[in-house]
């Protein structure tokens, strides 16, 4: 009975500090899409400490009764094939639990996948976040402006991150905001977040990218919409201008502080979006090949795609 | 000297150094230590050419276990380096290149030649056969296997270790971010021991297809043969994928293909959709043989015959079938959509049902026996509830949305450690402690064991829970280092402590060895454990037949029905018996695999060719070699039962 009320505690410890005393950073969402994760994980913990439960209490049940050391030196014990019943049981009763774990999964895929909850209607601020070894860069096509190693981001309105990667696959996390996403080099992938509040935020990449993998975080800062609009007023009337050749600077392996630019590499360097190749990216492409080392079968490649 | 520039440790360390010292000091000792006892013809007539499935058993334990004490090195080193912020004791490099190291070491060359010697020591005997079907092919198959691992091994301290992680993704693992040879080391030695591994699973089919006992149905095979079918089913569908995959990133790196590049027509997705068709199944390839060793352990010492045989065969088979439909939750932030997500997050927990299966099924094992909490027992015991908590977290890692917030942190590592060291490493020790009499004519101490089983799980449960709570709290996995403001350091120092506590119970297993060789009673007869099956029916030690007469079965538990209602095994008189005949060919062919993957890594094409030739002249030679092998005539038999009853 002891081990019993031992492992009772540890489940509930474990409980306890998942749940609360000091929020875990991803238990404490700040924006609809960690908060559908959120649910989900606690949703899951509730089920499965269920499930652990259940097979301990078993388990301590026959090893306290069945033990050799409690038994007469003669018994002998029975020779027992299965029993269809308690079979389908053990079957049944997990299959019921998949079923609706798995009608969860699915509904929370197509929530995290689309714009996040409540923000339907609004027009998502779209922002290219690339990484580079080991850095990454913020592009705001709209607004003209771009950052590396920092992303401020307007509260209250749905963001859309369109992640790639100058070099190995990296991870694009702000775990509080949601979960992450792969940025790889020769696609675009599509992240859907948003901030509910205004505050400061922790991101980083989260995917192995060599011996600087470490130190590649970012700061994210979630600002109301006025405060947002200053900000970019502020950059657009400030900030240098983003040549290219900055940008290859910035591109070489190594850690960087926070700077801010106006203009984006995307004008120079577009990002590879193969299936979205408008007449525009096709001419900045073109554009693009004698900045390249010319081998044939690049340029094979690239006609390939127009 | 330019030539032997590329030799040189790309990022040396006093560490380093220091072991290329040791490993050099060591090699004289063993070669003067060999030389000195005059035993190099003992060791080349005995061990080297043995096509024994018994001896090579042993030689893949003795590998594992030497890699198990490499695996755990790395781990330290690992877990020291995290235990304080901020951290100076490993650079990143450094780091980088030791848990990746950690990994293919510990699932490539502990846990795969752990798994071989219970195939090799155990299937055999329990389906009755003096052999398995291929011995030579066997002998291959380690051969292959060891030049691989130290092919591996030599890594570290020759040119420099893969820094790519085991998963070695490109485009990272590819020549414009790994510039070293590492990863040609990757790429070539895990190539040439896993042609060793898939040559076992054709090897063990057909063994248990052929060669089982008169009168053993399949459905009356032990519980672990049925295991190490399906893990060597698996084998076979899964490992020509892990030998294109490695064929393709080797000509990447060395011939400058563009299978995964960036551009050029390549994709770097490719490889990690390749890698886990192979790496999904691996790990059942795995699991399923150790859940097979416990269904042995739990009904021998429940004394009680397992508990739904028949559910447990076809949770195995159902499990061999969607361990191929699930490798994509490998990397659900890819960025493959919600549909395939669903599709694949629905697959991996579907998993779960004939898991639990089994656990219920070890459950009910264990109601109306009489159980003995043997050291084998009290692994199995532990594993149990400790097992279950990591199949429920998996459970949990299989919804994908909530994946995007586990996926690459501290919880998905305490997941993965979770299910492999209670459920492998822990079915690799009991069933070490459970077989070590019938190998070696003695008993482990169990008092000792049952000390190690303790602090195992102790040393287990500080060293990964907290990784759970460090992973939701948002520390990355493979992170050389972290700052005091992340508030993860607590915890990494509890799971420091719990790593050391770890390590004191792997060097009590030591202990344990040692102290079992000097005091240990060694007239334990055949059959200490009083166990069910045919590998407790023949002498200990083994005979090199096996069993002098081929055993009679007519159960799922021969052996305890011989004991218990008088069924007669060893039925009709004893007969001359076929054996294979020792050859050097493996061991020989297997040596210049090692020179031709050295040459390989090193770009060193001359030798290359030459050794890639004596390869192919190994394969000739034995095309036309005449080798029918040998009778032992019935007397000598005869005379070595005697010696062997007498010996009880």
């Amino acid at each position: 009975m002891k081990l019993k009320w031992t492992l009772l505690a540890m489940i509930f410890t474990v409980a306890a500090v998942l749940s609360g005393c000091e929020p875990l950073l991803v238990l404490d969402p700040k924006g609809p899409q960690a908060k559908v994760q959120a649910d989900d994980i606690m949703l899951s913990i509730w089920i499965m400490s269920g499930i652990v439960i259940v097979v301990f209490a078993i388990l301590v049940f026959v090893l306290v009764k069945y033990r050799a050391s409690k038994q007469s030196a003669d018994y002998e014990p029975p020779h027992i094939e299965g029993n269809m019943f308690v079979e389908a049981i053990c079957i049944g009763v997990p299959i019921i639990i998949v079923i609706f774990l798995s009608v969860m999964s699915v509904k929370s895929n197509y929530e995290v996948e689309a714009t996040p909850k409540g923000y339907e209607g609004q027009e998502p601020l779209v922002i290219y976040a690339s990484s580079s070894d080991w850095k990454w860069h913020f592009s705001y096509p709209e607004e003209g402006i771009e950052t590396v190693n920092y992303v401020n981001i307007p509260a209250g309105r749905p963001l859309e991150f369109k992640l790639y990667s100058y070099g190995p696959i990296t991870s694009f996390w702000i775990p509080q905001l949601g979960g992450q996403k792969y940025a790889m080099g020769d696609m675009v992938t599509t992240l859907h977040l948003a901030a509910d509040e205004p505050g400061e935020l922790m991101g980083r990449n989260a995917n192995f990218s060599g011996a600087g993998f470490a130190e590649n975080t970012f700061d994210v800062e979630a600002m109301s919409q006025t405060d947002f609009d200053k900000w970019v007023k502020e950059v657009q009337d400030t900030a240098k201008p983003l040549t290219e050749e900055k940008f290859n600077e910035l591109l070489k392996p190594g850690h960087l502080g926070r700077s801010t630019y106006t203009g984006t590499h995307l004008e120079f360097s577009p990002a590879p979006e193969h299936h979205h190749d408008s007449a525009d990216s096709d001419k900045v492409s073109e554009g693009e090949h004698h900045h390249e080392s010319s081998d044939s079968g690049k340029e094979a490649d690239h006609s390939h795609h127009h | 000297m330019d030539f032997f520039n590329r030799f040189a440790i790309p990022h040396p360390s006093f560490l380093i150094y220091a072991s290329m010292v040791a490993i050099g000091l060591t090699g004289i000792a063993v070669i003067l230590g060999i030389t000195y006892f005059k035993k190099w013809g003992y060791l080349w007539r005995e061990w080297l050419t043995t096509v024994d499935h018994k001896r090579i058993g042993i030689m893949y334990l003795i590998s594992a276990l030497l890699m198990l004490f490499r695996g755990g090195v790395d781990a330290i080193m690992l877990r020291a380096q995290l235990a304080i912020p901020d951290n100076k004791f490993l650079e990143s490099q450094h780091y980088n290149e030791v848990f990746t190291t950690h990994g293919v070491v510990m699932i490539l060359f502990m846990a795969m030649p752990f798994i071989m010697f219970f195939f090799n020591f155990v299937v055999p005997l329990q389906i009755g056969a003096r052999d398995v079907a291929f011995p030579r092919l066997n002998a291959i198959s380690f051969w292959l296997f060891f030049m691989g691992a130290m092919l591996f091994n030599i890594s570290f301290v020759i040119g420099g270790s893969p820094d790519a992680g085991w998963t070695s993704y490109f485009p990272l693992a590819g020549n414009d971010f790994s510039t070293s040879v590492g990863s040609n080391y990757y790429m070539i030695a895990i190539q040439i021991a896993g042609i060793g591994t898939l040559m076992t699973g054709i090897n063990f089919i057909t063994t248990i297809f052929k060669m089982r006992a008169p009168g053993m149905k399949l459905m009356q095979m032990p519980m672990f043969t049925w295991s190490a079918l399906i893990s060597n089913l698996i084998i076979v569908f899964a490992f020509p994928v892990l030998t294109v995959l490695l064929a393709m990133g080797t000509m990447d790196r060395l011939f400058d293909t563009k299978f995964f590049t960036i551009g050029d027509g390549g994709s770097d997705m490719l490889w990690a959709n390749l890698f886990w068709v192979w790496g999904h199944p691996e790990v059942y390839i795995l699991i399923l043989p150790a859940f097979g060793l416990f269904s042995e352990i739990i009904s021998t010492f429940a004394r009680r015959n397992l508990y739904g045989y028949k559910s447990m065969v076809a949770s195995m088979v159902v499990i061999s079938a969607f361990s191929f439909f699930v490798w994509a939750h490998h990397f659900f932030t890819m960025g493959q959509g919600a549909l395939a997500n669903s599709f694949f997050s629905i697959t991996t927990m579907a998993i779960a049902v004939p898991t639990g299966v089994k656990i219920f099924n070890w459950l009910f094992t264990l109601w109306k026996g009489k159980i003995e909490f043997t050291t084998p027992m009290l692994y199995a015991m532990h594993f149990l509830p400790l097992f279950t908590l990591g199949g429920v977290t998996g459970v949990m890692l299989a919804m994908s949305a909530a994946d995007y917030q586990y996926h690459n942190t501290m919880f998905l590592v305490a997941h993965f450690h979770n299910v492999i060291i209670p459920g492998v490493v822990y079915a690799m020790l009991a069933g070490l402690t459970y077989y070590w009499p019938k190998m070696f004519g003695f008993m482990l101490n169990e008092r000792i064991g049952k000390w190690t089983v303790w602090l195992m799980s102790t040393g287990f449960i500080l060293a990964f829970i907290p990784m759970y709570i460090t992973g939701l709290d948002g520390q990355a996995r493979r992170m050389y280092t972290y700052s005091e403001a992340t508030g993860f350091a607590p915890l990494n120092m509890v799971a420091f402590i719990g790593a050391g506590i770890m390590a004191i119970s792997f060097a009590l297993l030591v202990y344990n060895i040692y102290y079992s060789v000097r005091y240990s009673p060694r007239n334990i007869g055949n059959d200490p454990w009083n166990a069910r099956t045919l590998e407790w029916a023949t002498h200990t030690p083994v005979p090199e037949y096996n069993f002098a007469v081929m055993p009679q079965v007519k159960s799922t538990e021969a052996f305890w029905d011989a004991k218990k209602h008088g069924h007669e095994i060893f039925k009709g008189k004893i007969e001359k018996i076929h054996m294979p005949n020792s050859s050097g060919l493996p061991f020989i062919m297997s040596c210049i695999f090692f020179v031709f993957g050295f040459s390989m890594i090193f770009s060193i094409w001359p030798l290359a060719i030459i050794s890639l030739l004596g390869i192919l002249g190994c394969l000739v030679y034995r095309s036309f070699e005449k080798d029918h092998g040998h009778y032992i005539p019935v007397e000598e038999i005869e005379d070595t039962e005697t010696k062997l009853r007498g010996a009880k």
